[in-house]
């Protein structure tokens, strides 16, 4: 059970390392245009985060209790709407208002 | 050494704030001289300030929630005077005070009246109904009631030194920024917010993981009471709405007390951002007040129809639907603050989608009420004037839901009859259904009849007169929280609605009156068995009171409607084979410190007094450290005692000619 | 949803389903921080542009600085989940060990984030300076203080470790101490993603 442990603290930490160096090192070279950057970036992030998720809070469809995949199931849904909303709202208002 | 605070800050700038003052000093003196005088100060202490018992937290929830209601009503009362009077004349308030008398109206009934009401009703009823011996979280149960009670105190002390905001109860910047309004009024509003939703965001954690955690064997998430999933949909509203409302009043200090520059007009302030940041919250908070309204209402009308309730299933899916659509529909609060016609459309559409589950649920408690046996309690009164009128502003609402329309209505008063008609007869009524309801089960005694009754009456007249003119006025162009008007044709519609008021006044007057009543005639109404109506779910099971652990044993269920199958099945009042210990927390004055300690420390941040608020600052982290390391919360009830108290339980059963099987 | 029976034979409340009902309540909190971090991403995004002919991110950051951080905070989101293996076989001085490194690393961010924000303040770019400061000190600042938090956190569990020793409370309490610390370290992924690579774009 320990080795599984440390495996799993390990393997994330390597993955979170190279999800992480990607991005930097792209921005720190300008290897790619912004707007490609831009997308490796977000991809990284999303992974990463995944890989948090997995590795560190061990997160997954077995052990973890069902309320609290539902909870952040819906706190995903609910950002979505909230950030979601919001940017579409103020960028909206800022094309026909200048806010 | 004071900050901001000076002696300037007393009202004795006008003889009505003085009088506010006076009465809100006065008022609390009387309460220290009685409580001195029947030496009940330690009693207070040990068996109330410092309970960690839902049942306990749950009353004084309910009390703090009817002083506000007096208070917020004579905010409005005012009102109604002003405005009937107030015909090319300045009335009897001036501008200023006016604005504060709005302002404090709305933030005292939604933050202060009907959370508290709400969170004091799931408390009692509740773990009761889900069959365990308390919520999850007994303290942090009391810290939410004692935060609740500080940002409540924050308001009523800003009727004493300095005043309170002129912004409304939404707080808008530019108006409400530093540079228009320097004064501390809003900042008082802001952190008696900010403190009070802490306690609301923890209480909605407390139920969520109350009511998915600690169901008593064989309750099915489909077996759980109407009034427990609408506690549980509210819950989550709580504990994912109220970090909206955190960041906006939170950005909002930032832009007050550090110069920041989120909302204001220049250095790059975005001032839209406020009302979508507020709106995320705000529309929630209200589908979180009346949610549980709807819970209640379930209750009554299946208890009072002597019938099973009709089409559970859709009112589950019917409450879940509303609490995920709340969070679509925000911006049809701001309508007309210049979206686009897609932006407007999309929350428009959302708006009128979410209209349809309620209508699910007003079916669903007519067809409970077809061929049942009705009685007419007060509590199915107020379930039926409900129904009535709350179609009405529903109606109302789907019409402002249409931005073209809402472009002629917004910030008018058709708007305000529009909420008032969503709120009274929805929340408040619900929320007063189910006082007289669960009243007996909170205390032993049932409530007097007649002047429940009566109660209802006036508030039911009296609502439609106070509000149906304010829906004419709107068509006639009559702006909201207008001090002062120059139309003659207005004036007779608000000298109708200033009547209204009296009315509901008289029907405050015989609540108070019905709990007098009751109080004195208690031994007369004495409620023997625990259940009075012949109930159907769990909570008429135990005594009323029910003892501290509730349940001497965890019931088996085995039906949505757990008391009427054990009814019968014969097998309800059986006393267990063998007793057990039980494990019960300790009472705890973490949370009426911790409590204390933030009014003292939102006072502090109101004046800019800096060496309390590190000092308050600090005494509480000290005060949560050491009580989130005690090991020792809990005390063991014997086994003995819980049968002690149990076996006397059951004696006064067979004493009591009654329906014992 | 489906039948979702809690099964307790007796009436005695075993202590893990104690623990899971403070893990769930813990995690829920976590939730709303997530929505409030959410908000602030969001309301970063609007303002970014916000700079009122004051400086912009292309001048305030250093990407040697966010580097620095990302890697302080990585490394210190290991060592606590090495704290956290150690408390599940029981050893003490090895769970301390590691918070201590947790806390070092920790305090690092810290200080690198607390000269950052104090040199930018010192050059006339401090949150009253513009709209789009206000938005990354607000930010930036909110998890800054949620990491200081944590580590007074672990000080405190520290002691708890020492004196109490990991007793089943003390172990629960780690183990939503870990839920924090990792979780900060996911909002650092968000903020290093929004705010701090774009801004040298």
């Amino acid at each position: 059970m320990e080795r599984h442990g440390l495996l799993s603290y390990l393997v994330g930490f390597v993955l979170a390392v190279v999800l992480s160096a990607i991005p930097f090192y792209l921005v720190a070279t300008h290897a790619l245009p912004p707007s490609r950057i831009m997308y490796v970036i977000a991809a990284a992030a999303v992974l990463q985060i995944l890989v948090h998720l997995r590795f560190f809070l061990h997160l997954n469809f077995t052990t973890t209790p069902k309320e609290n995949l539902l909870a952040i199931a819906f706190t995903a849904v609910l950002l979505f709407l909230m950030v979601g909303g919001s940017l579409w709202i103020i960028v909206d208002l800022h094309s026909r208002m200048a806010l | 050494m004071f900050g901001k605070l000076t002696i300037e800050a007393l009202p004795l700038y006008s003889a009505i704030a003085a009088t506010g003052a006076l009465v809100t000093v006065g008022g609390g003196f009387i309460v220290f001289v009685v409580v001195t005088w029947l030496k009940a100060w330690k009693y207070l202490w040990t068996e109330w300030l410092t309970s960690v018992d839902h049942k306990r937290i749950g009353v004084m929830y309910i009390v703090l929630a009817l002083i506000m209601l007096m208070r917020g009503f004579v905010d409005a009362i005012m009102m109604r005077a002003q405005q009937a009077m107030a015909l090319n004349n300045g009335g009897y308030l001036p501008p200023e005070h006016f604005d504060q008398i709005f302002s404090s109206h709305g933030t005292i009934m939604i933050i202060f009246m009907a959370m508290p009401f709400m969170t004091g009703l799931m408390n009692i009823a509740v773990p009761l109904q889900i069959g365990t011996r308390d919520v999850a979280f007994p303290f942090l149960n009391s810290l939410s009631l004692w935060l609740t009670s500080a940002g409540a105190a924050l308001v009523m002390v800003s009727l004493v030194i300095g005043k309170f905001s002129t912004a409304g109860w939404t707080g808008y910047p530019p108006y409400s920024g530093i540079e228009a309004n320097p004064g501390v009024g809003v900042d008082y509003w802001i952190w008696a917010l900010l403190i009070s939703g802490v306690g609301s965001t923890l209480s909605g954690i407390n139920f969520i993981v109350t009511i998915l955690k600690r169901r008593a064997p064989g309750m099915g998430l489909m077996r759980m009471t109407p009034f427990t999933w609408t506690a549980l949909c509210a819950s989550v509203l709580m504990a994912f709405a109220f970090p909206a409302l955190t960041v906006a009043c939170g950005l909002l200090a930032l832009d007050r007390l550090l110069g920041m520059h989120f909302f204001t007009n220049e250095l790059g302030g975005n001032m839209m951002n406020y009302p979508n940041l507020f709106w995320i919250w705000g529309h929630p908070e209200v589908y979180i007040l009346i949610l549980p309204a709807f819970g209640v209402f379930s209750e009554v009308v299946s208890t009072f129809s002597r019938k099973r309730l009709f089409g559970y299933e859709s009112l589950v899916y019917a409450t879940a639907a509303i609490a995920i659509l709340s969070f679509t529909v925000w911006l049809h609060h701001f309508f007309t603050m210049g979206s686009s016609a897609n932006v407007n459309a999309f929350f428009g559409v959302t708006t009128m989608i979410i209209a349809v589950p309620t209508g699910v649920k007003v079916f669903n408690w007519l067809l409970t009420m077809y061929r049942g046996r009705i009685t007419f309690h007060p509590s199915m009164l107020w379930t039926v004037g409900f129904i009535v009128t709350f179609v009405i502003g529903g109606m109302t609402g789907v019409l402002l839901a249409m931005p073209p329309a809402d472009f002629l209505m917004h910030n008018t008063t058709f708007l305000v009859a529009h909420f008032h008609n969503m709120i009274i007869p929805g929340v408040l009524f619900g929320y007063l259904a189910g006082y007289m309801y669960w009243f007996p089960k909170a205390f032993g005694f049932k409530m007097n009849e007649p002047w429940g009754t009566a109660a209802f009456w006036f508030w039911m007249i009296g609502f439609y007169l106070a509000f149906m003119p304010l829906y004419v006025l709107g068509f006639m162009g009559m702006p909201r929280r207008m001090e002062q008007y120059n139309d003659p044709t207005w004036q007779p519609w608000l000298i109708a609605a200033s009547m209204g008021a009296v009315l509901i006044l008289i029907g405050i007057a015989c609540l108070v009156i019905q709990l007098a009543v009751s109080i004195r005639d208690r031994r007369k109404l004495v409620d023997v068995t625990g259940d009075p109506y012949d109930g159907r779910t769990l909570e008429w099971a135990t005594s009323s009171p029910p003892p501290p652990y509730n349940f001497a044993v965890l019931p088996e269920v085995r039906d949505r409607e757990p008391l009427v199958d054990m009814k019968e099945r014969g097998v309800v009042y059986q006393p267990p084979r063998a007793y057990e210990d039980i494990e019960i927390p300790k009472n705890s004055a973490a949370g009426v410190v911790l409590g204390g300690l933030a009014f003292v420390l939102g006072f502090a941040m109101v004046w800019q007094i800096w060496w309390l608020v590190i000092l308050c600052g600090v005494a509480m982290w000290v005060t949560l450290v050491l009580r989130a390391s005690d090991d020792e919360s809990e005390f063991i009830l014997s086994a003995a005692e819980v049968e002690r108290i149990e076996v006397a339980r059951y004696r006064a059963l067979r004493n009591q000619n009654g329906r014992r099987r | 949803m489906n039948a979702n029976v809690t099964a307790m034979p007796s009436d005695h409340e075993p202590e893990s389903d104690i623990h899971e009902q403070r893990a769930l309540g813990f995690w829920l909190y976590l939730m709303g921080d997530a929505v409030i971090f959410g908000l602030l991403f969001m309301t970063y995004g609007i303002m970014v542009g916000n700079t009122a002919g004051g400086p912009s991110g292309k001048t305030l950051f250093s990407l040697n600085n966010a580097a620095l951080e990302t890697v302080l905070l990585l490394v210190s989101s290991t060592t606590f989940g090495f704290a956290s293996l150690a408390s599940k076989a029981g050893s003490r001085s090895a769970v301390l060990s590691w918070l201590l490194l947790t806390f070092v690393l920790g305090a690092g961010f810290v200080f690198l984030e607390i000269r950052e924000f104090s040199g930018m303040i010192g050059a006339g770019a401090g949150p009253d300076r513009s709209g789009f400061l206000s938005a990354f000190f607000t930010l930036v600042g909110t998890h800054g203080t949620h990491v200081s938090v944590g580590l007074i956190w672990i000080l405190i569990m520290s002691g708890q470790v020492l004196f109490k020793g990991l007793t089943v409370p003390v172990v629960s309490r780690l183990f939503r101490l870990g839920l924090f610390w990792h979780f900060l370290d996911i909002a650092w992924v968000g903020i290093f993603s929004v705010v701090y690579l774009p801004g040298l774009l």
